[in-house]
């Protein structure tokens, strides 16, 4: 990387970071090459919170947060945010409520002073409860007729057994059926509060003006929440082929995801991971897998793999869109080319091309404020050292095809995947 | 976007538009043709967009699968699109590795293989990818609306193509169409980035300036103003949602009604962007369609768009529902707001409030270097790229007159298709 851009990619000598008194982390990176800003903020209040019995209240909380404020009723609210050509949005994921926000850098006090009413004084009205209720039905049905979706459910169910993350965040159509306005007020008295949350502002806005903004909107808020989620419990991953499927009628087409538990955020096993798993279904046109089951079998239009990772979590998941018929010479190729890769290291023109793709891709996966923010979320979400980043081309050049190979043979094993598909074809149950 | 944008033709017709940005060391690269499924004649339907496929198979110079490590291994990012007026193939890269880019896009303009083996390999891959379309109720609706839509232009078809067409058409006829369409003349290259302009012209001058042109404008293709009847088609599948889209007959890009429409639009069912890759939306929440439909429980969602076209092509309405509700009751509060419109119930703030929302979309996709190439390569394929630099000075042009005019003139429920998607199951419906 030439020294000219080295700004570019954010490190500790260009974010900025302090802490207000409640113990909200505000982090800023300043970018004036378009004229907006960008805003993503976690704070607890995830769908590892739901009671047992009411999965779907966190997503459903969240989803009212944009439903007007105590002060600032529904219409005025969106009144404010649309005619400014801002935009804000509340979301739920498996550890955290989100909130996202963009606006033009003239209207960042707007976007500030929305963003904390809306936390801290939702009104969660009847009305908007109800409406937003037969929304989140409306949007689970046609969930529930998806096949991909269907078939994602049925991945996470069986390979998080007795773990949040194996319900879906956004619940069941009985679940959200059975949520009054009380449970979401209490949702959000318990679980949301200041305490542990980042905010992250990059756009054409200087480092003092978030402070200022931040301090004026937010540090009021005092609230203190505790309880934490019941995401402890690490569930063991598969010894065996768990296989299921669902049918799904009037559908052309299966969608299929194989997977296996994989590396946290955090574990010395992610970068070689993260790096195999490209070689694996990234690569290219989709890898290994992407270039046995579409380019030289002609089997589906997309074959390819995907690794995510939590703080205590990870998964490895492999997926394809095939036609019925070819739905079962797809899960034996996928899982030959499984059994290959952790048999044999990766060759070396494999492990160089991938190297020099993760390196080379990494800045442009910074090149818009959204990128940007992203990138340093992620890094003081996970405690990564601000120069994560800055560093990341020598943390990728220094792994060898062992340590790929020997990472992988921890978590994958072609005997041992959860096969979930949905579609045409009976049920396996 | 600001007036740096520069314009190179060469002698045989290519148009090669460039777009300095140094705020990253990247480069985005984008070739574009004047060929889509507005192209096609019965029999052929989905060939522009299975040639694009075919266009990753290789060429003598660059062989399948090395083409794709040769970007991939810099890091890039490439793929391609087709869409009614246009095929596209684009590269986004790091700056100092961007010669394969460029070589590559002008080797394959003339020099791809279209094996036969590899034809018969991409025939069940696309088969794969109309399928996985098929499982969606839109993608049904949406052919159903079309076919409706237009009596004799080819924008009747889907860029897919038919079933039967993809199970017959030759390896032959595919490259037939690729040597018909693919020549300098019929094609702009794009790119914007980290690059000196003068240095780029020559190189690409250098590449592209042995390739013969060609006569692309043998076919002539007929625009197809009015939809001549009411029209009403109703699609049935499985699911326990409804889909209700109005489409009417849209003025072409290049019409300054074309503008007048976007600003009504955006006071019916909020606000819409060009940009394909990121930037983000504005929500809709005060838009008169929202308010009227989703504020009062007629419908759970409301969506609306123009697409930028050659040709006059179509204004869509979109809203979902549940069976529970009654279709016709939504379709008449649609009508009811077009009424307003029409009888001059509009005020200068939402005419000003659209405009600021088109601002700030703008601001949010000029943040990546990917967008702004697009922009430039995309509408030089319906206007020239002036468009987009007066895009935003022609929206504010835009009066209460003009809107007036373009609602009485383009939004007659006598000319237009209703399609209803309805749940088979729902049989009282």
């Amino acid at each position: 990387m030439e020294n000219k851009y080295k700004n570019n990619i954010p490190g500790p000598e260009t974010i900025s970071s302090f802490e207000l008194d409640n113990g909200t982390t505000v982090l800023s990176f300043s970018n004036f090459n378009s004229a907006s800003i960008n805003m993503i903020g976690i704070l607890s209040g995830g769908g590892n919170l739901d009671p047992a019995d009411k999965t779907g209240l966190a997503h459903f909380t969240a989803s009212l947060l944009s439903r007007g404020t105590n002060d600032l009723p529904f219409a005025d609210f969106h009144n404010q945010l649309e005619s400014a050509g801002a935009n804000l949005v509340f979301s739920c994921g498996s550890q955290h409520a989100w909130f996202r926000g963009k606006a033009l850098s003239e209207d960042a006090d707007l976007l500030f002073r929305l963003a904390s009413d809306s936390l801290q004084n939702p009104s969660f009205g009847n009305e908007y409860v109800e409406r937003l209720r037969n929304q989140l039905i409306a949007g689970l049905t046609i969930r529930d007729q998806d096949t991909s979706e269907v078939a994602s459910m049925l991945q996470d169910k069986y390979l998080f057994p007795g773990h949040p993350f194996g319900l879906p965040i956004d619940g069941y159509i009985e679940t959200i059926k059975s949520i009054n306005r009380s449970d979401i007020q209490q949702f959000h008295q318990k679980h949301y509060g200041p305490s542990d949350m980042i905010i992250v502002v990059v756009g054409a806005i200087n480092k003092q003006e978030i402070r200022s903004l931040a301090e004026k909107y937010f540090s009021s808020w005092k609230t203190i929440v505790s309880q934490k989620g019941n995401d402890s419990l690490i569930p063991s991953p598969p010894t065996n082929i768990i296989r299921k499927h669902k049918y799904l009628e009037g559908k052309s087409q299966v969608d299929l995801l194989m997977g296996c538990l994989g590396p946290t955020r955090t574990s010395p096993d992610f970068l070689p991971i993260y790096l195999g798993n490209n070689i694996l279904g990234q690569f290219g046109m989709m890898g290994r897998i992407g270039k046995i089951v579409r380019s030289k079998s002609g089997l589906a239009y997309y074959a390819t793999s995907s690794i995510s990772a939590w703080s205590n979590l990870g998964s490895w998941e492999f997926s394809a869109g095939v036609n019925p018929e070819n739905l079962k010479k797809t899960i034996g190729l996928i899982r030959k080319e499984i059994k290959t890769f952790v048999k044999s290291p990766v060759t070396s023109d494999e492990l160089e091309n991938s190297k020099s793709h993760l390196i080379g891709r990494m800045p442009m996966s910074m090149e818009s404020n959204a990128g940007l923010a992203n990138a340093i979320l992620t890094m003081q979400r996970f405690g990564l050292d601000f120069n994560y980043y800055q560093k990341y081309a020598e943390s990728i050049e220094k792994i060898t095809a062992d340590q790929i190979l020997s990472a992988s043979q921890k978590y994958l094993h072609p005997d041992h995947l959860v096969i979930t598909s949905a579609g045409p074809g009976e049920d396996i149950n | 976007m600001n007036s740096t944008i520069k314009k190179h033709v060469l002698e045989n017709g290519l148009t090669i538009l460039t777009k300095e940005i140094h705020h990253a060391p990247i480069i985005s690269h984008w070739s574009w043709f004047r060929v889509g499924s507005r192209n096609e004649v019965v029999g052929k339907t989905g060939i522009s967009h299975w040639v694009e496929h075919m266009q990753f198979k290789g060429t003598p110079k660059y062989p399948i699968h090395v083409l794709d490590a040769e970007i991939s291994k810099v890091g890039g990012y490439w793929n391609a699109m087709t869409y009614l007026d246009w095929t596209t193939y684009y590269e986004t890269l790091p700056s100092d590795n961007a010669e394969i880019a460029f070589d590559l896009e002008a080797d394959r303009m003339i020099n791809s293989v279209f094996d036969k083996k590899e034809t018969e390999l991409e025939r069940t891959v696309v088969i794969s990818e109309r399928e996985g379309n098929e499982n969606e109720p839109m993608f049904k609706l949406g052919e159903a609306i079309r076919v409706a839509a237009f009596e004799k232009h080819p924008y009747a078809q889907e860029v897919i193509g038919e079933m039967k067409d993809l199970r017959t058409i030759s390896r032959d006829d595919l490259y037939t169409h690729y040597q018909e369409y693919y020549s300098p003349g019929n094609a702009v290259i794009a790119v914007a980035g980290d690059f000196k302009t003068e240095e780029l012209i020559e190189n690409l001058t250098n590449k592209y300036q042995q390739i013969e042109n060609k006569d692309t404008t043998l076919h002539i293709i007929q625009p197809e103003d009015d939809i001549k009847t009411k029209k009403e088609v109703t699609v049935e599948g499985p699911g326990d949602t409804v889909y209700i889209q109005v489409s009417y007959r849209a003025p072409k890009a290049a019409d300054e009604d074309f503008f007048s429409l976007m600003v009504v639009d955006s006071l019916l069912t909020g606000p819409s962007s060009f940009s394909m890759f990121g930037g983000g939306n504005i929500s809709n929440k005060t838009s008169r369609l929202y308010q009227k439909l989703v504020e009062t429980d007629l419908s759970v969602g409301i969506s609306g768009g123009l697409q930028a076209t050659i040709d006059p092509y179509l204004y869509d309405i979109l809203a979902v529902t549940s069976p529970e509700k009654n279709a016709q009751l939504v379709i008449k509060a649609i009508d009811e707001e077009i009424d307003r419109i029409q009888n001059k119930s509009i005020s200068q703030p939402e005419i000003d409030r659209a405009i600021k929302q088109a601002k700030a979309l703008f601001a949010y996709g000029s943040e990546s270097i990917t967008n702004q190439a697009f922009w430039m390569g995309y509408s030089s394929m319906f206007a020239d790229h002036t468009w987009f630099d007066a895009y935003i000075s022609n929206l504010e042009k835009v009066t209460m007159e003009r809107m007036v005019s373009a609602a009485q003139k383009y939004l007659d429920p006598n000319h237009r298709v209703v399609g209803i998607y309805r749940p088979t199951q729902k049989e009282n419906f």
